[in-house]
C-alpha cells in the first residue's frame, strides 16, 4: 500500500492505495465518484476521462499513485451551485448524449480541447476529441454541442 | 481489468531512478508516461514485480539550448514537444509527428522518451528521431552514454538500452537554414497506430535537392531511414517527376510485417506513395 | 406531390423537446449497474476459455480457493444440474438447438467461453484468484468455416448433433401463394447477375460493458442488469433457473447502449444468480472491454449468394437468396431467427414477380451471433441494393432509373410484395427527388466524369440506396406463425395523480433513446397535460410489471401506441366523471386542450387535473364509477411499419492507396409522423455511423485457431469524430396508416439504409478500373487491391476463416468481384 495525498472535485483526500490501482478505480471504488466510468482495457474509448492537473487524462491509464499530489476534476465536480458547466448545458441543448455512457468523458474532453483552443473549427473539434468514442450520436451533435460553447464565449 | 501486483518506486533524481532500477532487480519496468505500459499491465501481458516511476524526476523534463543542439528531456510530455518554442524554431518535423500520436489525453500523459524507449515500430517518433539523426543520451550505474539514433533501435520493441539504464534525453541537432520538413501518416482510423507513415526531410539548394532524409515509420521491427531514396533525391530536381522516381526506392531493404491493417506488398507500396508525398509536402511542391 | 399528410396541430409531438433524461447524465449522478454496491456484497471474476474447441479434462481450483480473499470457486459441474440452459425463443419445425450451458461442463465450443467462476471480497482478489485455477484441456478441430461445417464428415462443433446445421428455413413465393414460382423466373431470365456477398461479423460494441447485479430475496432474486430486456429476462430466468416469476425482480437502471447487444439473457446473468443463490449473499460481476469484445454476442456473418432475374428493359422478375447464416457455437434468444427476420426484405421496395429466400443457420466454434441494429434487416437492404447496382451495370442503366422502374410507385400503396407483407404507405418518389436536390446529384456526376476523364488520382463516386424496412416488433400472430416463443405486443398504463401529476409506465425499456422525453410528449398531447407534469416509469418489473422490452425499433411504434390507448381509456373515464361534475351529458361534452367542454356552453368546462382531484377525493362521483382515472392497455399491432427513405453518398476514393473519405452523405428518412425531430436525428444520426462503419470501419476476425484477433478496441476500429463526415439529415412525412400516431419506427433505419450507400459509392467510382465489389470492411489495403486486382481483397493475417472461409468470386464465371 501507498499513501497518497490528492483533491477531487475540491475536496482533500488521503487514502492507502495499491501501487496498481488504478485513477478511475480509486476514483469510483474508494472515493464513490462513479460518474466517472470505465469503457476499454486499451486507453481507446475515453469514457474515463478527466482533468488532472489541468489536464484531460484517461484515468483508465494512471495510476492512483501518479496522482499523488495533483488535483482532479471530474463530472461530478464541473456543476456549481446547481448551475451547469457550459459545456454540459450545451449537450443538452445540442442532444449530444443518447445513452449517456460515454458523456462524462466526452463532456471533459471538448471542455479540456476549448481550453487549448477556444474557436475550433469542425476539422479541430473532431481531431480534439478523437480520444474520446461514441457509439450513439455519430459525434455531430458533440461538434455543434462544442461550437456552440465556443461560439457562446466570443 | 486491473494488473497484477507489483511494487512502486518514484525516484526524484537520476541518480535516484539509477539506483531504483538497479536494486529492484530484471523484473523491474521503467514507467515514462505510461500510455502503453498501463494498458499491456491491465490486459496481464506483463507482469513486473517492481515498477520504477519517473514521472517526479523533474530534471528529465523540458527542452533546453544547448548550442548546436536542442536537448528534449526524456520525460517531456508530448503535448509539451508539441507546443515547444525551440522545437518548433528547430525541429518542427517532431511537433509535426507528435501531434499524430495517440489522442489529446495520452498526449498529455505520454512522453517523447517513453515512447521512444518503447521502440513500438509503428511508433511515430522513432523514424522522426532517425531522420533528425538524434543522440539517445542514457543513463546507468556505470555513468552516462551517448547513442546514436542508428545504433538505438535494435529489434521490434528492443533498444540499446541495457536493462539498467534510464532513457533521460534525446539531442536533436539543429539543421541550419535551409531544411524543410513533413511527416506523412498514414491510418485506418484516426486513432490508430500508423500503417506506414514517412517522415522527410529536405535541404533545397537552388532548384534542387541538396541533400534528403527519409525516416519510414512500420516498415521493419524497428523504424528506419530509407537510405536508397535519400541517394537518389541528392542533387534531384524538387521536381514531382524526380521525386516520384527516387520515391520508387522506398521500400528497398524494409522488412514489413503482414496484420490485420495490411500485408506486406501493400506496405512496400504505400512506402513509395507516401515517400513521394512526404518529400513533395516537404519541398513544398 | 407531397409526401407531407395533414396531421392535427398539437402541441407537443412534432416539438424538438429538449430530453429529459439529460441532467443526470451530463453530472454523473449515474445508476449504472457497476455503480451499485450492496452490504455484504462480493464479486466475481470468470475464466473464459482459451482454446475454440477443446474438451475439459481437468479442472484444479484448489490453489484459487486458497487466495486471499476468495470465497468460492466453481465450475460447470457444480451448476450441471441447475443452470439449465440459455433460453432460445426461436423454434420452427425442425431446428437443431444442441443446448447453450451458463458454465461449460466438459467441453468449451468457443474461445471466452465461460469456464469457472471465482467469488472473492473484491474484484480485484476475484481476478487475481483466476491464475490459480489450472485447466487441462485435449484439443478438438475447431470448425471456422461455414462451408466445410456443412459438408459430408465435418467435424462436429457439439457431439449430441449430427451436422452442424441447425436449421434451414425457406420460402417461395410460388409456394407460398405471394408471387410466382422462383423457377419461372430463373429459366424465362432474359438477364442474370449473380452474386456473393459477404456480411462480415460484426460487434455492437455498446459502450458501457456488460454488469449484472444480483441480490437473493428469500426464495427469490433481485437482478440489475444492463440489459435491453429486463421484462423478456425476468420470464426466461424463471424458466431456465425453476425460480417461480413472481418471486423474480429485475431492475434494468441506466443502460449504457446496447444495438441488440444486450438483448439476449447471457450466461453472466445465469452464472451471477446461480453464485448469489448459492451463497446468499449479493454478488456482482462486470466484465472488461475484452472479456466483451470475445464473449457477448456478436452480430451479421452471413454468406449471401444472390441471384436476380430481369428483362432487358429493367424490369426486375425473380430474386432468389440462399444464405449461410453463422450462429456461432450456441443459439442465443433470437440468434437464429436474425436472418429470418430479413427474408421479408430483401425483395424491398421492388415489384419482384418471384422470390425464394432459403437461409441455412450454422454452428462454429466463434462466439455466438444475435441481434445487432437493424438485425437480418441491413444484410437484406445490403444484398439487394448491392445487387440492383449490379444489375444495373450488366444493363447499361443508370442505377436510380432502374430503381425508379421497379419500385412501388405512391399510388400502388397499400402494396402486397412478394415476400407477403403490405405496405401501408409510402413514397418513394419524394424522398428521393429531395435527397437527389439535396446533396446535388448532377453537379456530382459532373464532377465524377470530369475526374475520370482527367484520370485524378482521387476518383469520386455516387451511392444510392433505397431503402425500406419492416419495424415495430412485431404483430403477435406473424411471431407465432414464425415460431417464436413469445408475442409483440406492448404496455403501458397512466396513473393519474391527485396534484394533477401524471405518470406514465411503459414495458418498453430505453437505453438511450429518450422514451422520458418523447412518450411524455406524446401523453401531453392525449390528456393534455403539460409535458413538465409527466414521468415516466419504466425499466424495473416491480413497478413496470409488464412489457417486452425495447428492440426492433418497436417503442414509439408499438409501446407509444400502447400509450396512446391508455390515454384514450383515461380520457374516456374522466369524460363520466366531467359530465356528472358538469351536470351535462357525457355526449354533449368535447375534450380539447386539456379540458372537457360542454358544446355550445362556452362557459361550462372542467380541467383534467381537475377531474383528477376529483376523482381523488372520491366525495362527489358517479353512482357505480370507481375512484379512479388510472387506466392500462396493452397493444398488439396489426401489422410492422415501413419506414423507407434515400440515401445518398458521395466518396472520395484515392486510387494511390485505396483510402476512401466521405465526402457527403445525405439521407431523406420517412419515418411517418414525427414526434420529436431532434431525437430522430440523433438516432439517425447514430443509425448511419454503425451503417458506414460496417461498410468502411469494423469486422470481428478470427485466426485459423479461433481466436478473435480484433479483441480489443485497437483492433475492433470503432469510427471516432475523425473518421466520419457531418451528415445532411432530411425527411418526408407519409403517415403510417396502420396505428393512430402515424409514426413509424427510426432506430435502426440509418444503420440498414447506409451500409450499400457507401459500398455502392466506392464500387461507382472504381466502375472504371472494372471493380465491381469491395468486401467489408473496405479497408484501404481491400480497395488498393480491388484496383489494382493483385489478388482477392482478403484481409492480411485473417487466415481462412474471416468469412467462414467465403471469397468473393461471382458464381456466373464473369465479372468477378474482387
Amino acid at each position: 500500500m501507498t499513501k497518497i495525498s490528492l483533491t477531487v472535485d475540491g475536496v482533500a483526500y488521503t487514502d492507502d492505495v495499491e501501487p496498481r490501482t488504478l485513477l478511475v478505480h480509486y476514483l469510483r471504488e474508494q472515493l464513490g465518484k462513479v460518474g466517472t466510468v470505465v469503457g476499454c482495457d486499451t486507453s481507446n474509448c475515453g469514457a474515463c476521462t478527466v482533468d488532472l492537473g489541468g489536464q484531460s487524462v484517461k484515468s483508465c491509464t494512471v495510476l492512483a499513485v501518479q496522482a499523488d499530489g495533483g488535483e482532479v476534476t471530474t463530472i461530478e465536480g464541473i456543476e456549481h451551485d446547481g448551475v451547469l458547466d457550459p459545456m454540459q448545458q450545451a449537450f443538452h441543448e445540442n442532444h449530444a448524449l443518447q445513452c449517456g455512457y460515454c458523456t462524462p468523458g466526452m463532456i471533459m474532453a471538448c471542455r479540456d480541447l476549448l481550453k487549448n483552443n477556444p474557436k475550433p473549427s469542425e476539422d479541430e473539434i473532431r481531431e480534439g476529441i478523437e480520444g474520446n468514442l461514441c457509439r450513439c450520436t455519430g459525434y455531430q451533435n458533440i461538434v455543434r454541442a462544442v461550437q456552440a460553447v465556443a461560439g457562446a464565449s466570443s | 481489468m486491473i494488473s497484477a501486483s507489483f511494487d512502486y518506486v518514484a525516484p526524484t533524481s537520476i541518480s535516484e531512478a539509477v539506483s531504483a532500477l538497479a536494486s529492484a532487480g530484471e523484473d523491474a519496468k521503467v514507467m515514462a508516461g505510461g500510455q502503453s505500459l498501463i494498458p499491456v499491465l491491465r490486459l496481464r501481458l506483463a507482469y513486473p514485480t517492481t515498477v520504477v516511476d519517473l514521472g517526479r524526476v523533474d530534471e528529465l523534463k523540458g527542452v533546453r539550448d544547448d548550442g548546436d543542439a536542442i536537448v528534449i528531456g526524456a520525460m517531456t510530455s508530448h503535448d509539451d514537444v508539441m507546443h515547444d518554442a525551440l522545437v518548433q524554431q528547430h525541429a518542427s518535423l517532431i511537433a509535426q509527428a507528435t501531434a499524430t500520436v495517440a489522442d489529446p489525453q495520452v498526449r498529455h500523459r505520454g512522453t517523447f522518451g517513453g515512447a521512444l524507449a518503447h521502440a513500438d515500430p509503428a511508433g511515430d517518433l522513432g523514424a522522426v528521431a532517425l531522420a533528425l539523426d538524434c543522440e539517445f543520451v542514457a543513463s546507468g550505474p556505470s555513468g552516462e552514454r551517448r547513442i546514436a539514433a542508428a545504433d538505438f533501435f535494435q529489434d521490434y520493441l528492443t533498444t540499446a538500452l541495457a536493462e539498467d539504464e534510464i532513457l533521460t534525453s534525446i539531442r536533436v541537432p539543429k539543421l541550419g537554414d535551409g531544411w524543410s520538413s513533413h511527416y506523412e501518416k498514414f491510418n485506418r482510423v484516426a486513432q490508430a497506430w500508423s500503417i506506414v507513415a514517412v517522415a522527410a526531410l529536405v535541404k533545397r539548394s537552388n532548384g534542387s535537392i541538396g541533400e534528403a532524409r527519409v525516416g519510414l515509420t512500420n516498415m521493419a521491427p524497428t523504424p528506419l531511414r530509407a537510405r536508397a531514396v535519400e541517394s537518389a533525391l541528392a542533387g534531384a530536381d524538387a521536381s514531382a517527376e524526380a521525386i516520384g522516381t527516387a520515391a520508387e526506392h522506398a521500400a528497398e531493404g524494409t522488412t514489413p510485417s503482414s496484420d490485420l491493417s495490411g500485408k506486406a506488398d501493400y506496405r512496400e507500396h504505400l512506402a513509395r506513395v507516401l515517400t513521394k508525398r512526404a518529400v513533395l509536402a516537404a519541398c513544398n511542391v | 406531390m407531397t409526401a407531407v399528410e395533414d396531421r392535427p396541430v398539437t402541441a407537443e409531438i412534432g416539438q424538438s423537446r429538449k430530453r429529459k433524461e439529460d441532467y443526470h447524465l451530463i453530472t454523473g449522478r449515474t445508476t449504472w449497474t457497476d455503480n451499485m454496491n450492496l452490504p455484504g456484497m462480493v464479486h466475481l471474476a470468470i475464466l473464459r476459455s482459451p482454446m475454440a474447441h477443446a474438451k475439459i479434462t481437468s479442472i484444479n481450483t484448489d490453489e484459487a480457493k486458497g487466495r486471499p480473499g476468495v470465497i468460492a470457486v466453481y465450475i460447470g459441474q457444480d451448476f450441471a444440474e441447475t443452470q439449465g440452459n440459455l433460453p432460445c425463443a426461436f423454434a420452427p419445425e425442425g431446428l437443431v438447438n444442441p443446448g447453450a450451458p451458463s458454465l461449460a461442463v466438459g467441453q468449451v465450443n468457443h474461445v471466452g467461453e465461460a469456464v469457472a467462476v471465482v467469488v472473492a471480497r473484491t474484484k480485484v482478489e476475484a481476478q487475481d484468484a483466476l491464475e490459480g485455477v489450472e485447466v487441462e484441456y485435449e484439443q478438438l478441430p475447431a470448425v471456422l468455416n461455414m462451408e466445410e461445417a456443412i459438408k459430408d464428415g465435418a467435424d462436429l462443433v457439439h457431439p449430441n448433433t449430427e451436422s452442424n446445421r441447425s436449421y434451414t428455413w425457406a420460402f417461395e413465393s410460388g409456394a407460398a401463394g405471394s408471387g410466382e414460382p422462383i423457377e419461372d423466373a430463373l429459366s424465362n431470365a432474359e438477364v442474370t447477375v449473380k452474386r456473393r456477398f459477404i456480411q462480415q461479423r460484426l460487434i455492437p460494441a455498446f459502450m458501457e460493458p456488460r454488469s449484472t447485479v444480483v441480490q437473493p430475496i428469500g426464495e427469490g432474486v433481485t437482478m440489475w442488469s444492463a440489459t435491453q430486456i429486463p421484462h423478456v429476462l425476468r420470464t426466461l430466468l424463471a424458466a431456465t433457473l425453476g425460480i417461480a416469476e413472481q418471486k423474480v425482480r429485475v431492475v434494468a437502471p441506466d443502460v449504457g447502449g446496447g444495438f441488440g447487444g444486450k438483448i439476449v439473457v447471457t450466461p453472466e446473468e445465469v452464472i451471477t444468480t446461480l453464485v448469489a443463490r448459492k451463497l446468499n449473499k449479493p454478488v456482482k460481476y462486470t466484465e472488461s472491454r475484452s472479456e466483451s469484445l470475445m464473449s457477448a454476442h456478436h452480430g451479421r456473418d452471413q454468406i449471401q449468394d444472390i441471384t436476380i432475374t430481369a428483362k432487358k428493359d429493367g424490369t426486375v422478375t425473380g430474386l432468389d437468396v440462399h444464405l449461410l447464416a453463422d450462429m456461432g457455437a450456441y443459439l442465443r434468444l433470437f440468434g437464429p431467427s436474425v436472418p429470418v427476420l430479413g427474408a421479408f426484405m430483401f425483395n424491398s421496395i421492388y415489384k419482384f414477380a418471384a422470390y425464394r429466400f432459403v437461409c441455412e443457420g450454422i454452428f462454429t466454434n466463434k462466439t455466438a451471433t444475435d441481434a445487432y441494429r437493424g438485425a437480418g434487416r441491413p444484410e437484406a437492404t445490403f444484398a439487394i441494393e448491392r445487387i440492383m447496382d449490379e444489375l444495373a451495370n450488366e444493363l447499361g442503366m443508370d442505377p436510380m432509373d432502374l430503381r425508379r422502374k421497379n419500385w412501388i410507385k405512391h399510388e400502388e400503396f397499400p402494396f402486397t410484395t412478394v415476400a407477403g407483407l403490405t405496405y401501408d404507405t409510402g413514397n418513394y418518389e419524394a424522398a428521393t427527388d429531395k435527397a437527389l436536390a439535396l446533396i446535388g446529384w448532377d453537379e456530382l456526376r459532373r464532377e465524377q466524369a470530369e475526374r475520370r476523364e482527367r484520370k485524378d488520382p482521387i476518383q469520386l463516386g455516387l451511392g444510392i440506396s433505397t431503402f425500406t424496412e419492416m419495424c415495430g416488433l412485431a404483430p403477435s400472430r406473424i411471431l407465432g406463425s414464425l415460431a417464436f416463443g413469445a408475442g409483440g405486443w406492448e404496455h403501458a398504463s397512466i396513473r393519474m395523480l391527485a396534484t394533477g401529476k401524471v405518470e406514465v409506465v411503459t414495458g418498453s425499456s430505453a437505453h438511450g433513446q429518450g422514451h422520458e422525453t418523447a412518450f411524455a410528449q406524446i401523453v401531453a398531447d392525449k390528456l393534455g397535460v403539460a409535458w413538465e407534469d409527466i414521468e415516466l416509469i419504466h425499466g424495473d418489473t416491480q413497478s413496470s410489471p409488464k412489457g417486452l422490452d425495447t428492440y426492433g425499433s418497436r417503442s414509439l411504434a408499438v409501446g407509444g401506441i400502447a400509450i396512446v390507448k391508455a390515454a384514450e381509456k383515461v380520457v374516456a373515464k374522466a369524460q363520466k366523471i366531467a359530465a356528472h361534475l358538469l351536470e351535462a351529458d357525457e355526449d354533449d361534452l368535447e375534450f380539447e386542450g386539456g379540458s372537457f367542454k360542454v358544446k355550445g356552453s362556452p362557459g361550462s368546462t372542467i380541467a383534467m387535473g381537475e377531474i383528477a382531484f376529483a376523482t381523488f377525493l372520491g366525495h362527489n362521483l358517479p353512482d357505480g364509477v370507481e375512484p379512479s382515472l388510472d387506466s392500462d392497455a396493452t397493444y398488439d399491432p396489426e401489422n410492422f411499419s415501413f419506414p423507407h427513405g434515400t440515401h445518398l453518398c458521395a466518396m472520395e476514393v484515392d486510387t494511390d492507396t485505396g483510402f476512401t473519405k466521405i465526402r457527403k452523405y445525405v439521407c431523406v428518412d420517412d419515418i411517418g409522423t414525427p414526434i420529436n425531430p431532434l431525437i430522430i436525428e440523433g438516432q439517425v444520426h447514430g443509425g448511419l455511423a454503425q451503417g458506414i462503419a460496417q461498410a468502411m470501419f469494423e469486422e470481428a476476425v478470427y485466426d485459423e485457431a479461433g481466436n478473435l484477433t480484433t479483441g480489443t478496441f485497437v483492433d475492433y476500429t470503432l469510427p471516432s469524430s475523425s473518421d466520419l463526415p457531418s451528415f445532411t439529415t432530411a425527411r418526408t412525412e407519409t403517415a403510417s396508416t396502420t396505428n393512430p400516431l402515424g409514426v413509424k419506427g427510426v432506430g435502426e433505419a440509418g444503420t440498414i439504409a447506409s451500409t450499400p450507400a457507401v459500398v455502392n459509392a466506392v464500387v461507382d467510382a472504381l466502375r472504371p478500373y472494372g471493380v465491381d465489389d469491395v468486401q467489408m470492411p473496405m479497408t484501404p489495403e481491400r480497395v488498393w487491391r480491388a484496383i489494382h486486382g493483385s489478388e482477392k481483397s482478403e484481409r492480411a493475417g485473417a487466415g481462412t476463416t474471416a468469412y467462414g472461409g467465403a471469397s468473393t468470386t461471382t458464381s456466373d464465371g464473369e465479372g468477378g468481384a474482387l
